[in-house]
């Protein structure tokens, strides 16, 4: 059999190799208080898969984690709460300077309750 | 509401992907005055996601196949709105299209964060909404570094990123091939495609096959560059289960029967960190059901809009191209949105529809042939729900199980999705069963005959606000 090629081996081969993309400059925002670089144009969820996070809420009802899944705004699963406004789509969110996104815990609205 | 503009736009397209751009420039070179609306800032669709432009792309092609077609349309999309022709409205979400006099009203979303709201007339209009990943539920799919198939490739192609270093593809149609080669390239390992079809039955419909050899050539690349990358393509097997509990850590893969049930004692554990998976598109009809536009049942088993052979709908003056007539690919797009295109010249013009339409109407009988076969391929078995467990959630928004929706069905009399949805609030969330709709109706019954498939009169949450001031101007 051919030896197949290792790609993981392959420091060259990242999405931004493969793009030939040359960035403008990166900047932080916050995971949790956490930093996390984001690239101009990223949205939010890119930026942290990137930073290999997947999950940046929990559930209503289980209080389970999700993350991204459609990718493209049809399946709100991504919701994530930015500089304290909550259910804000992340995969649609463009990532600004210094953006504070925060785990969002139930409907995202547990801080107006009694 | 101010009124954008005080006269309708001869012909508004809803959707800049492959057949809205197709169409709104074949339009616009007829010298038609153009409205093109599109929900993101860039043209091109999910297909042609390009790169954000700070990202500074300088082989955004890599990512893409045929992007020389799109940057052609792009071009001619500059020129003619440079000249005034064509206005293109990016960072407009359509959420209804209503009947009005001589034409239509289109009630779109605008503003940095989708709160403001604008409305124009147009007096034909094109529909090229496109298609939405079709998911069918199994155990552990909830888990973080589960995502959609098309929607890692969406990630991929606008974000530069991968949901892992070591991702598993699964699930069923060409486009796993496509995808299960983007992430490779990207540099993810991928261990197996696991395809729940089998791509022997292509070879019983030779003479399709050999009507469509771009189609045959592209599978045989597809494979070639798989086998390359050491991607094993695993056939008639699903993803059972996935191995977790903050996230994937390995899914365990089943060996199916024609019907799509796991035979017992078959499944296998590979180690990955992340999940792509999908069973093909499914059309978004939101604003053509919202219009009335008839449908039928294509041979995938999901609804897509009735049409004539020039792509008119059933309602007066709506047209239809690329995926909301039946998923067919980027080729099927480009070829609907210029034929659509092409009668929406001659409906305006008076006259019929110049040669060039009827071989555009050739081409795309032809390649409906083979859309239609790839249909019947990979349309889901329908063993497909034993694999789910009783806690198994198939609606994720309102985490709804298999057994909730069982118990609806078995216990509450619920005899079809609509019932079980009101028993149990499956699709009832955020995301109005966009995700979990092909799986409800699986599992409770498919609606009445004279039911309107999904139909939804908002395509997507409005604010209160919004709607407020539309009922304002409207009544005005």
């Amino acid at each position: 059999m051919r030896r197949a090629r290792r790609p993981d081996r392959d420091p060259a081969r990242t999405p931004a190799g493969l793009a030939g993309a040359a960035p403008g400059p990166g900047f932080e925002i916050t995971f949790d208080g956490r930093p996390v670089r984001a690239l101009p144009g990223q949205s939010i969820a890119a930026a942290l898969w990137a930073a290999s996070v997947l999950s940046w809420r929990t559930t209503r009802v289980n209080g389970r984690p999700r993350g991204a899944f459609c990718g493209i705004g049809s399946c709100f699963e991504c919701l994530a709460t930015v500089n304290g406004r909550p259910n804000l789509r992340a995969c649609l969110q463009p990532a600004r300077p210094g953006d504070a996104v925060t785990t969002q815990e139930g409907n995202g609205h547990a801080a107006l309750l009694p | 509401m101010p009124p954008s503009s005080p006269d309708p736009a001869e012909v508004a397209v809803v959707g800049a992907g492959p057949a809205g751009l197709a169409a709104a420039v074949t339009a616009a070179d007829a010298g038609l005055d153009v409205l093109l609306l599109d929900a993101a800032d860039a043209p091109g669709g999910q297909y042609y996601r390009a790169p954000a432009p700070g990202l500074g792309a300088a082989r955004p092609e890599a990512l893409h196949h045929g992007w020389g077609t799109f940057t052609a349309l792009t071009a001619r999309l500059a020129r003619h709105r440079d000249t005034g022709r064509l206005r293109h409205l990016t960072g407009h979400q359509v959420w209804a299209v209503t009947r009005t006099g001589e034409g239509h009203t289109l009630h779109a979303l605008t503003g940095p964060d989708g709160r403001d709201g604008v409305t124009l007339r147009a007096r034909r209009l094109v529909l090229a909404t496109g298609a939405v990943e079709r998911q069918l539920p199994f155990p552990g799919w909830t888990l973080p570094g589960v995502v959609g198939a098309a929607g890692a490739q969406a990630m991929l192609k606008s974000g530069l990123v991968l949901p892992g270093r070591r991702v598993v593809v699964a699930g069923s149609g060409p486009l796993l091939q496509a995808v299960a080669l983007s992430l490779a390239r990207a540099g993810a390992r991928v261990p197996a495609l696991v395809e729940a079809a089998g791509y022997g039955a292509y070879a019983r419909a030779p003479q399709v096959l050999a009507a469509n050899p771009d189609r045959l050539a592209e599978g045989v690349r597809h494979r070639a560059g798989l086998a390359r990358y050491g991607v094993r393509m695993l056939a008639h097997r699903a993803v059972t289960a996935v191995h977790g509990t903050e996230r994937v850590e390995g899914v365990t893969v089943s060996r199916l029967d024609p019907a799509w049930r796991p035979v017992p004692g078959t499944g296998r554990r590979i180690d990955c960190d992340a999940l792509a998976v999908g069973h093909g598109l499914v059309p978004q009809l939101d604003l053509a059901l919202g219009l009335g536009c008839a449908t039928r049942t294509d041979a995938d088993g999901s609804a897509v809009l009735e049409r004539d052979e020039d792509l008119r709908t059933t309602a007066s003056g709506v047209w239809a191209a690329g995926e909301t007539g039946g998923i067919g690919g980027v080729r099927i797009a480009l070829a609907e949105g210029e034929l659509a295109a092409l009668s929406v010249i001659a409906d305006a013009r008076g006259g019929r529809p110049p040669a060039r339409a009827a071989g555009l109407r050739r081409r795309r009988r032809r390649m409906r042939g083979f859309a239609a076969l790839m249909g019947t391929v990979h349309r889901p078995g329908p063993g497909w729900t034993e694999w789910l467990a009783p806690d198994t959630e198939v609606c994720r928004c309102e985490e709804v199980t298999a057994g909730a929706i069982r118990t609806a069905v078995d216990e509450m009399g619920a005899g079809d999705s609509r019932t079980a949805k009101l028993l149990t609030r499956a699709g009832m969330g955020w995301c109005q069963g966009r995700t979990c709709g092909f799986a409800i109706r699986a599992l409770a019954g498919p609606p009445g005959p004279d039911a309107t498939p999904g139909r939804r009169p908002l395509a997507c949450p409005v604010p209160l606000t919004t709607l407020a001031r539309t009922a304002r101007s409207e009544d005005a």
